[in-house]
């Protein structure tokens, strides 16, 4: 997917060149937010400390970006997103991205973390069935995402395969710019182990995932 | 979200689970057991309840059809208001005449404004009961002064507006048709269709895991938790913003208030 994304920039790219338009310059729709926007955003949440302004409602630029153009960057700001968020990803320094299946199919039913209502020393979870199907015997997955039942094996359990699932889960908008899955490991979301155990349930041979 | 939803159209294969999640909604969706009605009579009762330092009751407060007048206020809000000069919900207006014609103070009714075991709320019972004088009637969205048209504006912003530290908008889970998350069905709210109208025209609702009336202010405080904002004021404009978009979708929609719900 990546790839095609990047052939198209290129292909604009040089389109750009030979009618002397700047690359980019193909039409794109924009959504600036209206008039008015940041005084009714600051009078509705009042009571809003200012670190967590900052972290909670202002945007940063990838989410400024993908707002800007609802998600449908055109080719030349996707692959801008892409290359800021593909240098924020961080391997384990040992190079082992496998951890352990069972404690990633708790994080991939665990939807707590990060609400105003859950406790302060709550652990984060990964809620990846709110959106993905993992094992086939859990019913309750949503379909927001594609179905990653039998993720590992089509992927012949491949190192490099297992790599590329963490740098996914790491931060998603490095491989698909305005993708709706979470940045986990670039906001610091999920800790490093948590990833490692999230990759072990789609790449360990005895994972349901892959039964 | 394009790439992402067009692979997520390859996963719905859940056909056998989508049966039964479909009968348990049937069970609950009985509107004789609803006890969402009590919550209309209390509201009913409290509408001409005299209260407040004027010891005036809610009898002469104008919902947008002229004071006192309650049958379909419900469908045409949210609504600009000259008195006011602002674009209002429900929730807001009743506030609005609690302070002017009750002179009444809104801290201890803001403080109840979501009912819990041993609280009840005010305005979760006002709205139910005038929410009620609209069942059976259809949405029309006020969208004709530009007041309603710059509270469209920001509530569309808002909508699409990506933030926070899983980057969610309202969008992620309702910006199209035929998606899950778990187990639950997501209203489409990008635009006017048959999921918008049945979901914005059953609120106020029963929820059954809250025990409680809800309404659409506590739908929306609840969407922005979810969201991983922080709590949003209570009767505050980005509410109202985002209900004058979602009445726009849902434009045409059937009102089947209180009904009953998860």
């Amino acid at each position: 997917m990546n790839r095609h994304i990047i052939a198209v920039a290129a292909l604009a790219v040089a389109a750009g060149l030979a009618t002397g338009l700047p690359a980019g310059a193909q039409e794109a729709k924009t959504y600036p937010e209206p008039a008015g926007f940041d005084a009714a955003a600051k009078t509705s949440w009042s009571k809003v400390k200012p670190d967590e302004w900052k972290t909670r409602i202002e945007t940063d630029e990838t989410q400024r970006l993908c707002n800007l153009y609802r998600n449908n960057p055109p080719p030349d700001v996707a692959r801008k997103i892409m290359e800021m968020n593909r240098a924020t990803v961080v391997y384990p320094a040992d190079g082992q991205v496998i951890g352990d299946w069972k404690k990633g199919q708790a994080l991939a039913n665990n939807g707590r973390g990060g609400q105003f209502s859950d406790e302060p020393n709550t652990v984060n979870g990964g809620n990846c069935y709110a959106c993905h199907q993992l094992d086939p015997k859990e019913v309750s997955f949503g379909t927001l995402g594609p179905s990653l039942t039998g993720y590992g094996k089509a992927r012949d359990f491949s190192p490099d395969a297992a790599k590329e699932a963490y740098a996914k889960i790491y931060n998603a908008q490095a491989a698909f710019a305005c993708t709706n899955m979470p940045r986990f490991g670039a906001t610091r979301f999920l800790s490093e182990q948590q990833m490692k155990d999230a990759v072990a349930l789609l790449f360990s041979r005895d994972s349901p995932v892959n039964k | 979200m394009s790439l992402f939803a067009a692979m997520g159209a390859e996963a719905q294969d859940g056909a056998s689970s989508e049966a039964e999640i479909q009968r348990y909604r049937e069970m609950i969706s009985d509107p004789m057991s609803n006890p969402g009605f009590l919550a209309v009579d209390r509201g009913e009762a409290l509408w001409s309840t005299r209260r407040g330092s004027k010891n005036a009751t809610l009898e002469t407060c104008d919902l947008g059809e002229g004071p006192g007048k309650l049958d379909g206020a419900y469908a045409r809000l949210p609504r600009f208001f000259a008195d006011a000069g602002k674009v209002m919900d429900v929730e807001q207006r009743l506030l609005w005449c609690m302070t002017t014609i009750q002179g009444l103070d809104t801290a201890d009714v803001i403080k109840r404004r979501f009912s819990r075991p041993g609280v009840e709320s005010d305005m979760e019972d006002l709205t139910a009961f005038i929410a009620n004088k609209s069942s059976g009637m259809t949405f029309e969205p006020q969208l004709g002064k530009p007041e309603e048209k710059a509270m469209y504006a920001l509530g569309e912003a808002m909508f699409y507006r990506r933030s926070g530290v899983l980057d969610f908008s309202c969008a992620t889970c309702h910006g199209e048709t035929g998606l899950r998350i778990r187990t639950t069905n997501l209203p489409d709210f990008s635009k006017p269709n048959k999921s918008a109208q049945e979901s914005i025209g059953s609120w106020p609702t029963y929820r059954v895991s809250q025990t409680a009336l809800r309404t659409m202010q506590h739908r929306l405080w609840d969407c922005f938790r979810q969201q991983r904002l922080p709590s949003v004021d209570y009767g505050s404009d980005m509410v109202t913003a985002l209900q004058v978009y979602l009445v726009a979708v849902a434009k045409d929609g059937e009102l089947q208030v209180p009904s009953i719900k998860r």
